[in-house]
């Protein structure tokens, strides 16, 4: 009988940080709020050609999803799940700048084509000739956790499915993404991003970033890690996000003892890094506490970052000092728990562990 | 077989009316709701849109909005369509705590955002509709204020996003993972929407003539469409609307924005609906087809239509001529439509229909018809490929 457990056998990050260096002790600092994401050489993997016409979100999907793929030795996946908050933005502004500007007059469809929530996903599909089941999840912060659960459902359903590629991407454009200083998402003051932790004031910064995983019930030497559970929950206080922990432990047959190593979203901001603060006095006081919006900005879906992130320490077994928000320490942690969740809403919980 | 998925409640909004009432009315009265726009402020004074004829003030009245609200025009469709799906379902106030909210949209808050897009950097008034331009924003404003609080969530598949909302929800109570769940969605006419399918080419300026020889393109429309799911062991004897006994997502992986000419993905779609179904293609009495009067759409799927049918097509009809295509609430909102036909035995026409086309010689419904309905196919298939399969059966007492 085929085993149903689901791992994570390939991934990928494209984020403001170059892939792998954080575990080198090395780290990119900026003095902005809005930053960019490090490109890899995308010419490696998008033919120029192609290249010429995408926005960064596909590019960066693309690129992302191939070298996840590639690592779990796959070429072509069953399902393709895609997450993305804001979906193409860089072609949204261009189409809508166009139509106001040009009175609606003599425009060109091209950014309209692409400016599409879905357009990722699509253009995977004909990339890699995935005819399989192919769904895109935009909301808001918990779009990667929404794409992570359609996975599991997949592979619950159909015994036949073998992989599934799920992904999180999201990119920066100038207008839009600049809104977000005009109600209060962005601090006002320009920080350094190794301070995001401790500046004591409203709002984050932001980035942008890919995310993709290889996913399968197949365990092989390239396994980086399974998958226990994603769960996408409302709440409206500290007490209602550890309620909703146990019972999440619960229903996997696990208990807080039993989870070693703590990934939380804090990006900051002080008018809701107060859910972190809770659990890390409370429920999380003698895990390991790790954080990472201050290296990679927060985005709607940089969690796939902090996946990323516990993949690595499980393979690597090592845990870079940037990261951690305490002084707890553990070898070799077999049990990692995230939480993540942005101004107050869509919070999420997902599971892994090193099995 | 099993029995499929129970649905309890529906609700619709669109340019045939307010209420599934409403809709049924222009549909047995095979009245279109394409117009031309007047709420959509817009130079294309020429294209039929199938048009809500409420402004945004009204539609919030009818939700008794305070002044300041941040819904957008789809989040005002939304609360009004799965409002009346709910209370058709009589969710108390405690199931609807427990239940969840699967929507699809394709452009969010969009409406909002180029009104306001060139005065937020210079006037505070409007700023609170930045973040609603993202379409996961829509979904949990309409959550919140129905008091839906178990797993909510946002597809956007363009056109085929709220069918795959559907197919979801169907598979979480399949699944155990909820015991509730609207399911549907809606999208809004937007200057963005209809100058991009008009810098596509594939507006039309007459009123749409899906499956026609001489058809020349698509009109938009707008609303919104939500079904009440629930899992057997809740129904507690409620009466059931129909069933969702089939679904399938496939891709065609051929182009950004055109079907390929066999409609692989169509044909994978409607395939995998009937094998989840466990039904053949002779159960299927009635097609409601996506159908949206585009050269390129109605040829890909009639040719898919006929690797699964062969000689044996079923009746099909496409309503777009009545609602206009309501991209990601289509999906749901022909659900309603695909509903209301297996209650009453009736298949609505396809308007504007004259000469088959040259290629296919297939002939829609183009009259109501009275049929007794068991299972209804109905299609929806949108940009990046995506190609979506729904059945919908009648409730076996």
């Amino acid at each position: 009988m085929k085993n149903n457990k689901l791992y994570i056998n390939g991934l990928s990050s494209i984020s403001a940080q170059p892939e792998n260096a954080v575990f080198e002790g090395i780290i990119n600092t900026y003095h902005q709020n809005i930053i960019p994401a490090v490109s890899p050489d995308f010419k490696s993997f998008i033919p120029a050609m192609a290249l010429r016409r995408m926005s960064r979100a596909i590019r960066m999907g693309l690129t992302s999803a191939k070298i996840a793929l590639k690592q779990a030795g796959m070429t072509k996946p069953d399902a393709i799940i895609t997450g993305t908050g804001e979906g193409c933005k860089q072609d949204t502004e261009k189409f809508l700048e166009a139509i106001l500007n040009q009175d609606e007059n003599l425009l060109t469809p091209t950014a309209f084509i692409q400016s599409t929530h879905n357009t990722i996903g699509g253009q995977l599909a004909q990339n890699l000739e995935c005819t399989g089941y192919n769904v895109t999840y935009t909301h808001n912060s918990a779009s990667f956790e929404s794409a992570l659960m359609d996975a599991q459902l997949l592979f619950l359903e159909d015994r036949e499915i073998n992989s599934v590629l799920v992904g999180g991407v999201d990119e920066l454009s100038k207008k839009i993404t600049s809104f977000m200083y005009l109600d209060s998402q962005l601090k006002e003051e320009e920080i350094s991003n190794p301070d995001l932790l401790k500046s004591n004031s409203s709002g984050t910064i932001t980035s942008e970033g890919a995310h993709f995983f290889s996913i399968s019930t197949e365990k092989s030497e390239k396994t980086y890690a399974e998958l226990i559970d994603v769960s996408v929950f409302q709440a409206k206080t500290s007490k209602d996000v550890s309620e909703k922990i146990l019972n999440v432990l619960q229903l996997n047959n696990y208990t807080i003892e039993d989870i070693e190593l703590v990934i939380l979203g804090n990006n900051g901001d002080n008018r809701f890094d107060h859910f972190y603060d809770h659990l890390q006095k409370g429920l999380f006081s003698e895990k390991v506490q790790l954080a990472y919006k201050h290296l990679t900005g927060d985005y709607k879906t940089v969690s796939g970052y902090a996946v990323w992130l516990a993949c690595k320490i499980f393979k690597t077994g090592s845990i870079p000092e940037i990261f951690k928000l305490n002084d707890v320490t553990c070898q070799n942690p077999k049990t990692i728990l995230l939480y993540n969740q942005y101004l107050g809403d869509n919070h999420s919980i997902m599971i892994l562990s090193s099995n | 077989m099993d029995k499929g998925i129970a649905i309890t409640g529906m609700g619709i909004i669109s340019a045939l009316g307010t209420s599934a009432g409403e809709n049924d009315s222009a549909l047995i009265a095979g009245k279109t709701g394409l117009s031309y726009p007047e709420i959509l402020k817009t130079i294309h004074s020429n294209l039929p849109v199938g048009e809500v004829k409420f402004s945004n003030l009204e539609l919030a009245g009818k939700l008794n909005l305070p002044v300041a609200h941040t819904f957008t025009r789809a989040t005002l469709f939304g609360a009004i369509a799965a409002k009346e799906a709910i209370s058709q379902a009589l969710l108390t106030k405690d199931e609807l705590k427990g239940t969840g909210f699967i929507s699809g949209t394709s452009v969010g808050g969009m409406d909002a955002t180029e009104k306001y897009y060139l005065e937020y950097e210079e006037k505070n008034d409007h700023r609170r509709f930045i973040q609603a331009q993202h379409p996961g924003f829509t979904t949990s404003q309409i959550a919140s204020h129905l008091n839906l609080e178990a797993y909510v969530t946002t597809i956007s598949t363009a056109c085929s996003s709220s069918a795959n909302a559907i197919m979801l929800g169907a598979r979480m109570i399949k699944a155990g993972k909820l015991k509730r769940v609207v399911v549907g969605g809606t999208d809004c006419l937007s200057k963005f929407t209809l100058n991009g399918f008009n810098s596509l080419m594939i507006l039309s300026e007459e009123f749409c003539k899906a499956f026609d020889d001489s058809r020349n393109g698509l009109n938009l429309g707008e609303g919104a469409a939500y079904l009440v799911l629930e899992a057997d062991d809740v129904l507690n004897g409620k009466p059931v609307l129909g069933r969702i006994s089939g679904y399938g997502n496939a891709n065609d992986a051929f182009h950004q924005t055109a079907s390929s000419e066999t409609g692989q993905g169509a044909f994978s779609a409607i395939k995998k609906a009937l094998d989840i179904s466990g039904l053949s293609s002779k159960n299927i009495d009635y097609i409601n087809a996506h159908g949206t009067g585009t050269k390129n759409n109605d040829l890909s799927e009639s040719n898919a239509i006929l690797r699964i049918f062969g000689e044996k097509v079923p009746d099909f009809s496409s309503t777009k001529a009545f609602t206009g295509h309501t991209l990601a609430a289509s999906g749901g909102m022909e659900a309603v439509i695909s509903l209301s036909a297996l209650q009453n035995d009736q298949i609505f026409p396809n308007l504007n229909f004259e000469i088959p086309m040259k290629e296919t010689g297939l002939k829609p419904v183009s009259v109501l018809k009275k049929k007794k309905l068991q299972h209804i196919l109905s299609n929806s298939f949108g940009f990046g490929g995506n190609c979506t399969s729904l059945i919908f059966s009648k409730n076996e007492e």
